[in-house]
């Protein structure tokens, strides 16, 4: 009796792991996963790189200094001119633009105009207004006779460090963005797969039903062999194509980096803006700010390594296993009902609704939780069956109670043994039953025979 | 000793009864004609012996010993609603059908390839049953249904679907497979077939069986004692039978000074006298018991039960 269900099972998986959509859709998603990152990475690395003269009109003779050439941006300073002269002759000059900088600007925000045949960019204009506000705040200081350095000392960049203290008091250094990361995916990717693979065993089953082979096949085994075979042959589809995902995005994302950004580059803006900072902190030499600045980068980074070093990595992965499988066991019973009750597909939504609002639930839940991951809101989301499996993944990474995690595992395992036998009564019943769809009270029905 | 026997079988469903104390024994080794309307409770009746369904009380019985989950392998069923997954190919699929029966895959593949030459359907082996035709699928079906050398056989409308021919070949296996030891139960709208094919007979009505028996006996029982006699020249005066004995149904003047009578028997005294009689006045070309057809005892009797 054991070996059927094993037929049955392998039968459900390798039909499906041989078809062309499969392995097409196994193969592409990380491709196109992955290209998403590159495409990211390389539009975040690769800006407009052009360059791009201005004309500038200086009432105040102040910014001749402050705004130097850099890579991109040239400026030509121009004297006895209006802005209506050059107007004439903009095109021909081949400017950017023309950037005025009135008598007013030491007193108000409207001092400064740019003029230009099309729209300036976005990074342009706040690098200018970031050298223009840097004189100005410079020359204040200087007007009211304060020391520069004072200020700059008086700066401090501050950057939270979070330590978690554990049961026996020693420390743990902790990042709550590598929590919130870690919590959102694993929530996400088991109500993907729980929501995509619960519909399969459904159509898997009004496949059955609507080819007409489900007599022939209960007169060999029974039902809830078949339906067991067909649960458990499609989880192992999901964790077959979850796998090869993990393997191949892992490939093409390290791949894709190595090809297309052999080193991590500081983009133009940023670095327009690190050269003019550096420039009007004349007290501080320019190597002092760089050291700062990337002491600064490597304390922050050195704390995200450490704080994914000290993720409970063991107990992530087992929950994330465990709440995949039981969340899907759970799920596929319910959708299993669907597909035993309607004869085809469209007839699905009636019974589709209620199964879907506590998933969505779950998922919304998980996205409040990954942020406040104490609240009772948060205890009793990834405590309910229903919830549980997205919930608790948007938890764990925070640091679960044991308790907690252990009533809504043992509920979980209740609940999908208590769904399977009672999808299963409704399910042997419901194989044999064709023409219009059935009440909720039919169903119920079916339960007692 | 019958192979199958269900003693007292009740099946209720919410709202209806849907087998009543349905009792029935079938004898090894033949065609057992399971009739009935729609709705009578037959489809039933065949889901508890495949043991799809499990009767609420009652008792079922496999070559003598209760009915055992086991026995699924010894049963071969071909359903009224019947299909194949439409995307699997041909072979593959008979291959998974017939290990679920218990094959191994080696037996299988050798009891396929004999059954499909025999078919001629050798070359749709890697072909994918949505390609087959209605009629094509029907046949890879049947083999799929015979294929494990079950002892007892359970065809359900087998010959919707078929054509004249394709049906007949089906309809010779049938009787084939009886002859080579199978005992097969045939559930059918159609009595044509069911006084070509069958032995015995069970007609269920209303969820109870309300008549079984062996073909020739049922028809015995629901004969009438009417004989047709057609006659070369006519007889004008009938008065020689006496008319406490026969009742003259019909006269009918035909061509050439023929003529047909009907007649009917009122006291058993037997055919040898009444054509005794006959002949003494003209000459007999033909004599015909008129016996019911299955048809008519199917109409009748659940006429009859429906009013009761």
């Amino acid at each position: 009796m054991k070996s059927k269900i094993l037929l049955v099972l392998s039968r459900e998986y390798s039909s499906r792991v041989k078809k062309k959509s499969f392995i097409l859709m196994t193969i592409l998603a990380p491709i196109l996963f992955a290209g998403f990152f590159v495409f990211v990475g390389w539009m975040s690395a690769k800006k407009d790189t052009t360059e791009k003269t201005i004309a500038v009109i200086d009432d105040t003779n102040l910014f001749q200094s402050s705004l130097t050439d850099t890579d991109i941006l040239k400026y030509e300073f121009i004297k006895d001119k209006s802005v209506d002269d050059i107007k004439s002759t903009f095109e021909k000059d081949n400017y950017y633009a023309v950037l005025y900088i009135s008598k007013s600007v030491t007193d108000g925000s409207n001092g400064v105009i740019m003029y230009s045949t099309k729209k300036t960019s976005l990074s342009v204009q706040s690098s200018i207004e970031r050298v223009i506000e840097k004189r100005l705040f410079n020359d204040k200081l200087n007007a009211q006779g304060i020391d520069k350095n004072l200020i700059e000392a008086a700066k401090t960049n501050i950057n939270i460090r979070t330590i978690e203290w554990g049961e026996e008091g020693q420390e743990k250094e902790s990042s709550s963005e590598v929590a919130t990361a870690l919590a959102f995916g694993c929530g996400f990717l088991i109500f993907m797969f729980v929501l995509m693979y619960g519909v399969m065993v459904m159509r898997g089953i009004i496949e059955e039903k609507s080819s007409r082979i489900v007599e022939v096949i209960v007169s060999s085994v029974k039902p809830f062999q078949l339906m067991m075979g067909k649960i458990i042959g499609i989880a192992l589809v999901g964790l077959t194509q979850f796998a090869i995902w993990i393997a191949l995005t892992l490939i093409l994302v390290v791949g894709a980096k190595a090809i297309f950004m052999p080193e991590l580059k500081m983009n133009p803006d940023q670095a327009v803006v690190a050269q003019n900072i550096m420039e009007h902190n004349s007290q501080m030499s320019a190597d002092a700010t760089t050291m700062m600045a990337s002491a600064n980068n490597m304390g922050e980074m050195q704390q995200i390594l450490e704080s994914l070093y000290n993720i409970n990595w063991g107990l992530i992965i087992f929950a994330f296993f465990f709440f995949f499988i039981g969340g899907y066991l759970l799920y596929a019973a319910i959708f299993a009902i669907v597909g035993a009750a309607v004869d085809n597909e469209t007839d699905t939504q009636q019974f589709m609704f209620p199964i879907m609002i506590p998933l969505y639930v779950g998922f919304y839940a998980m996205f409040n939780v990954v942020q406040n991951p104490d609240t009772a809101m948060a205890d009793w989301f990834s405590i309910i069956p229903f919830t549980s499996p997205i919930v608790m993944l948007g938890r764990i990474p925070f640091g679960v109670p044991v308790w907690q995690l252990v009533l809504s595992m043992v509920l979980l395992v209740i609940t999908f043994i208590g769904a399977t036998w009672f999808a299963g009564r409704i399910y042997r019943t419901g194989i044999l039953m064709y023409g219009k769809k059935p009440s909720y009270k039919e169903l119920w029905k079916w339960f007692k025979y | 000793m019958g192979i199958f026997k269900a003693e007292n079988i009740v099946k209720n469903y919410a709202n209806h009864r849907a087998l009543d104390n349905v009792s029935i024994e079938i004898p090894e080794n033949t065609v057992y004609g399971l009739l009935g309307p729609n709705g009578a409770g037959k489809t039933t009746f065949i889901r508890i012996i495949n043991q799809i369904t499990a009767p609420d009380s009652g008792k079922l019985y496999f070559k003598g010993r209760e009915l055992k989950p086991e026995d699924i392998h010894s049963i071969g069923y071909l359903p009224e609603e019947r299909g194949l997954y439409k995307k699997m190919k041909v072979g593959e699929q008979a291959v998974y059908l017939a290990r679920l029966k218990g094959l191994s895959k080696h037996d299988a593949m050798k009891k396929l390839k004999y059954w499909f030459e025999k078919f001629e359907i050798t070359a749709w082996w890697d072909k994918k049953v949505e390609e087959l035709s209605k009629g094509m699928a029907q046949k890879v079906q049947f083999i799929v249904t015979i294929l494990h050398e079950p002892e007892l056989l359970i065809f359900d409308e087998p010959f919707s679907g078929f054509d004249p021919i394709n049906a007949n070949l089906l309809k010779r296996e049938i009787l084939e497979l009886r002859d080579r030891g199978a005992t097969v139960i045939f559930s059918t709208h159609n009595m044509g077939s069911v006084e070509e094919v069958c032995d015995h007979i069970t007609l269920i009505n209303k969820s109870k069986n309300i008549l079984s028996g062996e073909i020739n006996d049922v028809k015995n029982r629901f004969k009438t004692d009417e004989y047709k006699f057609l006659l070369k020249s006519k007889v004008e005066d009938l008065s020689f039978l006496p008319a406490n004995e026969y009742k003259i149904i019909d006269t009918k003047d035909l061509r050439h000074d023929c003529q047909e009578i009907l007649i009917k028997s009122l006291e058993p005294k037997g055919k040898n006298q009444l054509i005794k009689l006959m002949s003494g006045h003209s000459e007999i070309i033909s004599f015909n018991e008129l016996i019911p057809s299955m048809n008519d005892i199917f109409i009748n009797v659940v006429e009859k039960s429906n009013k009761n």
